[in-house]
């Protein structure tokens, strides 16, 4: 009787299982909604503003995936997530995707078993000192106490760093950024260390920007993107790609004020025509509707356009593009071909 | 249970499983058997699932790989490249330091706390009520936050002491306030200095010899011989001639600022001071009010009667109230030990580097090992709380045996 | 009287003197101070020392918040209208009430709701806490969860509904099995509501659109600021009521297998700190559910928080249990009654009724504890400041303001809530204490 009894209960718990696992696009669309996960608060990136409405870089591209897959940038459910809680919520299938400022390493994605579907945003970890303490390079640092925010790659490059170039240091970790800028600005650290666009967003906060100084070296690579689980690479695809429909509409030079109007009629441009769904069957191949880039371009905008509005120099922020500038125009970033 | 005196008449039937009080505790033990295995089974075969789904694994192996990252406060050696499981160690190390730092420190302040609420001034009792009531209601995560606040607010950057001129300077030279940490001399001991401090441990027993004889002796021979000044005199003379005579083996490394910080001496780190004093503060309002209500338990005829034999108000305390209260006090202080542990695990909340904070933080972060390090993380805290329980019971049972 | 008398004794006094005020040392405001604050040495020197001290204090303070600004839109406006001078900028808290009180995302039309909510808990759970009340109350405590839950949470009004008709066919199927056995009894309860339910489920849809009445739905993601405080300290005690009786009268159960469960469980519980069980519900209890279930994260704390109340609350009962006279026992079976009966009639009454303070106590430990969530990425009170208040371009840097008046809510609810449990104590104490 007792074994017949588990064997039951297994058998119903295996049954659920099976009936759940569907694909992440139809569970999307049979929801109508997008579960994306982001962070707590971090300006510029992802924040709620006063009327507690999302906003920022990469709560953008959760609204363009959001925007289509069903139309609708405000289809989203926006989870925040903690360093801590951000890979579990997406391997257990609390979100269907992470845009989290998330560092992509080789660990995370073969061993986490995780898809990073490409950059949004590529960064580096710098060091903020005031200028009173009269530091020029972050290797004249031996003996510094370094305010470091926990749960993110910052603090291996910080121990890798002060390891290679031989010098000791007093790591002190924070939990969240306001809390480590109260402890930098109090003096109880002498430098203050996370991603560079961080410590721009940072550093516009203070009172007096000027005293403060950005150390000239940047000690890691950080591509920061969108991620979904490993197993679903049709919902993979269609993240992809509509993080590529944004900077390739840069690049083509489709912004929201003119998409009406170039979708309107056919293009002499081809690529623009299969971008936006007058030409070809694009998105059928997706499994979305042929105005998919379209809409997300309408609604949310281009790349440039989200970047300006978001972390550009006209922000608070005011971040330059840099590394992520057009290929054309020396920057890293290079959507693939829309054919 | 069940008796068997009355052997059942009629043949079996199936309903007796449920009514007759012979059957029916077999009869809930073996469905609370299948539910539990049930549940267990459930769990399980999802966890199964759920990792095979994922393409994990349960593995403690990430253990022995490089953390990667470096802690601040290290009681055993420890660099970035030291394995998981010896940041796990440290962690535990930090953990049990704050945890007995608190504990000392609140019981200090309960007690006095709890004696003064008592008190006959009006002026201090209402004092130790507004402390004990702020404290008592107003969850300790905010009292940890507001403390490292203030720390960092109140304290001076040691940014502060530097300069011909500084605006803030060292106590006596030897002692330095800021807000990454108070900097105090560290001993160096030298050859020589075993000698010193075994003198000083014998001085200490002699001073309990001492106090012993006197008692004795007024008991015996009603003969009351002064305690207090040669007790001191046993405690310092002996160990002041021997560390002169041998030359002075103990120096005191003083803090100095140098570069960005103090160096020398020890430092007790801002995280950690405010965890500490916070959890001490916090407890400290809990055991205030339980000393109170052992005071307070202890029968009014006992002070009466203590009284009644002339002796003064401080005896009394001393010699007849406190030894009852104790026995009401201990048992309800111990808990209190076991939540100031428990709740160390808000360090997290300052960034002080206990278990909570390597394994259960950054290992967790780092490896994404979610379950294995959670599962450790319970067993420490579990094995704490067992035996602190385990001590707890003995000492009840032995407090019983004296009852009348 | 007489005359002789009066001539021989003429200073005999004919009517009494009035009474003389005593000496001005020894009345009035002069006394009380004299055997307050100065009886002897000691004490005057204590008293000077809590004097210096309250000075200290107020020195710091008041002029801090007498110059509190309160109307700026950020802490950089605060600075230039404070101008230098020392003083607080409370003009966040004029800003983000709101917030702070609900989170970020329940909608400001609906406050009310919550609002109304809070003043009906107050109102249903007096006659609970206060048995000198009507008993006839009890019926408002019996329907507030299903009222609170529509409130808060909106959606159709016949989900609660149904609910609580579910629960009344229940008991009237409990009512009439009771008499074969307890256990019978409870099971008929389970099925004939979960039947109720079961039926019910495929009207709804259609009843909600015959008629609509219903609130804006707010799903438990919305939930934030001290609402969400509230809502898991209220439902997780009152969830872990019932758990908390069950595994004390397990524990102390003749059955062994049953007994060492509910030990196990009990001392498990109590011997992790809460945060471990919530980093549980937060990143490892997704993998002990089926693969593709998706439980709400505010669903899985409260699950945490109230196993974690009841093994509390066990042993809150267990105590009180044990303190009953054995006499009680006895007599229960003496008069024939079986177990169940034993428990419900004689036993628990008696018991609970000793045990409420200590369940209070459990339940302010409990509330005050709920501030944990924010280190799992949930915006309550504490998680609101330090995520999205702290880290807003507006407001960054303002902290005293912020934990001070969290600080404060908190010891309101706590502390008129620990003064009700001692008035209790007090009631309950019928003994002679001097």
């Amino acid at each position: 009787m007792k074994k017949s009894v588990f064997l039951g209960a297994l058998t119903v718990a295996g049954l659920a299982a099976g009936a759940a696992a569907a694909a992440t696009l139809d569970d999307v669309k049979a929801r109508g909604t997008l579960n994306c996960g982001v962070s707590t608060g971090l300006a510029g990136f992802s924040a709620p503003n006063a009327n507690g409405e999302w906003e920022g870089f990469d709560v953008a591209v959760c609204r363009a995936v959001a925007t289509a897959v069903l139309g609708d940038p405000n289809a989203v459910e926006f989870v925040p997530t903690t360093g801590k809680t951000r890979f579990t919520a997406l391997a257990s299938g609390e979100i269907d995707m992470l845009a989290r400022n998330t560092t992509w390493t080789l660990s995370r994605d073969a061993d986490l078993k995780f898809t990073f579907i490409g950059v949004n945003y590529y960064d580096g970890q710098g060091f903020i000192t005031p200028k009173a303490l009269g530091v020029s390079s972050a290797k004249e640092l031996d003996g510094a106490t370094v305010c470091i925010q926990t749960g993110t790659t910052t603090e291996l490059n910080l121990a890798d760093f002060f390891r290679v170039n031989n010098i000791s240091y007093e790591p002190v970790p924070i939990e969240t950024n306001a809390e480590a800028q109260q402890q930098y600005l109090a003096g109880a650290c002498d430098v203050y260390t996370t991603d560079a666009s961080g410590l721009a967003a940072t550093r516009a906060t203070f009172e007096t920007p000027t005293d403060h100084v950005i150390l000239p070296e940047i000690i890691s690579k950080e591509p920061l993107g969108p991620l979904v689980r490993h197993g679903d690479s049709e919902w993979g695809d269609v993240v992809r790609w509509s993080l590529n429909a944004m900077i390739a509409a840069e690049e083509l030079g489709v912004t929201s004020a003119n998409v009406e109007e170039m979708s309107s009629s056919t293009t002499d441009n081809p690529e623009i025509n299969r971008l936006l769904g007058t030409e070809g069957n694009l998105g059928e191949m997706l499994g979305l509707e042929a105005d998919w880039a379209k809409n997300i371009i309408m609604q949310v905008g281009n790349y440039g356009e989200v970047f300006e509005a978001n972390i550009g120099e006209s922000t608070p922020i005011g971040l330059a593009r840099g590394l992520n500038a057009q290929w054309t125009d020396g920057g890293l970033l290079y959507a693939p071909p829309f054919r | 249970m069940t008796t068997y005196s009355d052997p059942p008449s009629e043949s079996f039937q199936l309903s007796m499983l449920v009514n007759d009080t012979r059957y029916r505790s077999i009869t809930f033990q073996v469905v609370a058997l299948i539910l539990l295995a049930a549940a267990i089974g459930f769990l399980g075969w999802n966890l199964m699932r759920n990792l095979a789904l994922l393409g994990q694994d349960i593995s403690f192996e990430f253990l022995g790989e490089p953390s990667g990252y470096d802690i601040n406060q290290r009681p055993i050696p420890y660099d970035s490249q030291s394995s998981h499981l010896r940041a796990t160690f440290v962690g535990v190390l930090n953990t049990l330091i704050v945890a007995f730092l608190g504990c000392i420190t609140a019981t200090i302040l309960g007690v006095v706390a709890g004696v003064l609420r008592l008190s006959n001034n009006w002026i201090i009792r209402k004092l130790m009520m507004v402390y004990v009531e702020a404290f008592r209601n107003v969850p300790v995560l905010i009292w940890i936050l507001i403390i490292f606040f203030v720390m960092t607010a109140a304290l001076p950057p040691p940014s502060a002491f530097r300069g011909d001129d500084p605006d803030s300077s060292m106590l006596f030279g030897a002692f330095a306030f800021t807000n990454r940490g108070i900097y105090i001399p560290r001993p160096i001991w030298e050859p020589g200095s075993a000698i010193v401090v075994g003198v000083f441990i014998a001085s200490v027993i002699g001073v309990f010899a001492y106090r012993r004889y006197t008692t004795r002796l007024l008991y015996d021979t009603g003969k009351l011989l002064p305690r207090g000044w040669p007790s001191l005199l046993i405690l310092f003379v002996p160990t002041l001639l021997v560390f002169f005579i041998l030359g002075q083996p103990i120096s005191l490394d003083l803090p100095a600022l140098r570069g960005f910080n103090f160096q020398g001496g020890t430092q007790i780190r801002g995280s950690l001071i405010a965890l500490w004093f916070a959890l001490a503060i916090y407890t400290g309002a809990f055991i205030a009010e339980n000393v109170r209500a052992g005071i307070q338990a202890v029968s009014h005829g006992q002070t009466e009667a203590a009284a009644s034999l002339g002796l003064r108000p401080g005896r009394i305390m001393n010699l007849v109230v406190l030894p009852q209260a104790l026995r009401i006090v201990i048992p309800p202080v111990i808990s209190q030990y076991l939540n100031l542990t428990k709740n160390s695990s808000l360090a997290i909340a300052v960034g002080y580097m206990d278990l909570t904070g390597t394994l259960g933080g950054i290992t967790l972060n780092q490896t994404g090992r979610a379950i294995e390090s959670v599962l450790l993380l319970m067993l420490f805290y579990l094995t704490i709380s067992l035996s602190i329980s385990a001590v707890m019971n003995v000492y009840n049972a032995r407090m019983q045996l004296k009852e009348r | 009287m007489s005359d002789t008398h009066a001539q021989s004794v003429g200073y005999v006094q004919r009517s009494q003197i009035p009474p003389s005020p005593p000496p001005a040392t020894e009345a009035g405001a002069v006394r009380w101070v004299r055997e307050n604050l100065f009886s002897s040495t000691a004490n005057a020197i204590m008293t000077l020392l809590g004097l210096l001290a309250i000075y200290h204090l107020a020195v710091w303070a008041l002029p801090w918040i007498l110059n509190g600004v309160w109307n700026a839109d950020s802490l950089s406006e605060c600075r230039e209208i404070l101008d230098g001078a020392r003083g607080a900028c409370f003009a966040v808290i004029a800003e983000r009430w709101n917030q702070l009180l609900f989170g970020f995302k329940y909608p400001s039309t609906e406050y009310w709701r919550p609002t109304l909510a809070f003043v009906l808990l107050l109102v249903s759970a007096s006659p609970v806490l206060f048995s000198k009340l009507p008993r006839q109350l009890l019926v408002l405590t019996a329907l507030y969860p299903f009222v609170g839950f529509w409130l808060i949470w909106g959606g159709s009004i016949w989900v609660p509904v149904f609910a609580l008709l579910g629960i009344v066919a229940g008991y009237y199927a409990f009512k009439q099995l009771e008499r074969q056995s307890f256990a019978m009894g409870l099971i008929g309860a389970v099925v004939a509501a979960a039947l109720f339910w079961w039926v019910t489920g495929f009207v709804i849809p259609d009843l909600s659109r015959i008629i609509p009445i219903s609130l804006p739905e707010v799903p438990s993601r919305d939930m934030g600021g001290f609402m969400l405080n509230l809502i898991l300290g209220t439902v997780c005690i009152s969830l872990s009521l019932p758990i908390g009786i069950v595994l004390a009268l397990g524990r102390r159960s003749q059955m062994p297998l049953i007994k060492w469960i509910c030990v196990i469980f009990i001392e498990f519980i109590r011997g992790v700190p809460l945060i471990t069980l919530l980093f549980v519900a937060n990143v490892v209890l997704a993998y002990f559910l089926p693969p593709g279930s998706n439980f709400d994260l505010i669903l899985r704390v409260i699950i945490m928080i109230t196993m974690f109340a009841s093994a509390y609350i066990a042993e809150v009962i267990r105590g009180g249990l044990a303190a009953l006279p054995k006499g009680q026992y006895e007599a229960a079976d003496s008069l024939g009654l079986d177990y169940p009966q034993a428990m419900r009639l004689i036993i628990l009454p008696q018991a609970l009724k000793i045990s409420i303070p200590g369940i209070v106590n459990v339940a302010v430990g409990l509330f005050k504890d709920t501030t944990l969530v924010s280190v799992i990425s949930m915006f309550d009170m504490v998680g609101m400041i330090r995520g999205p208040i702290l880290a807003s371009t507006d407001w960054n840097g303002v902290y005293w303001e912020l934990f001070i008046f969290a600080a404060l809510l908190f010891f309101i609810v706590c502390y008129n809530i620990s003064q009700y449990s001692q008035w209790l104590e007090r009631q309950l104490d019928t003994g002679h204490k001097r």
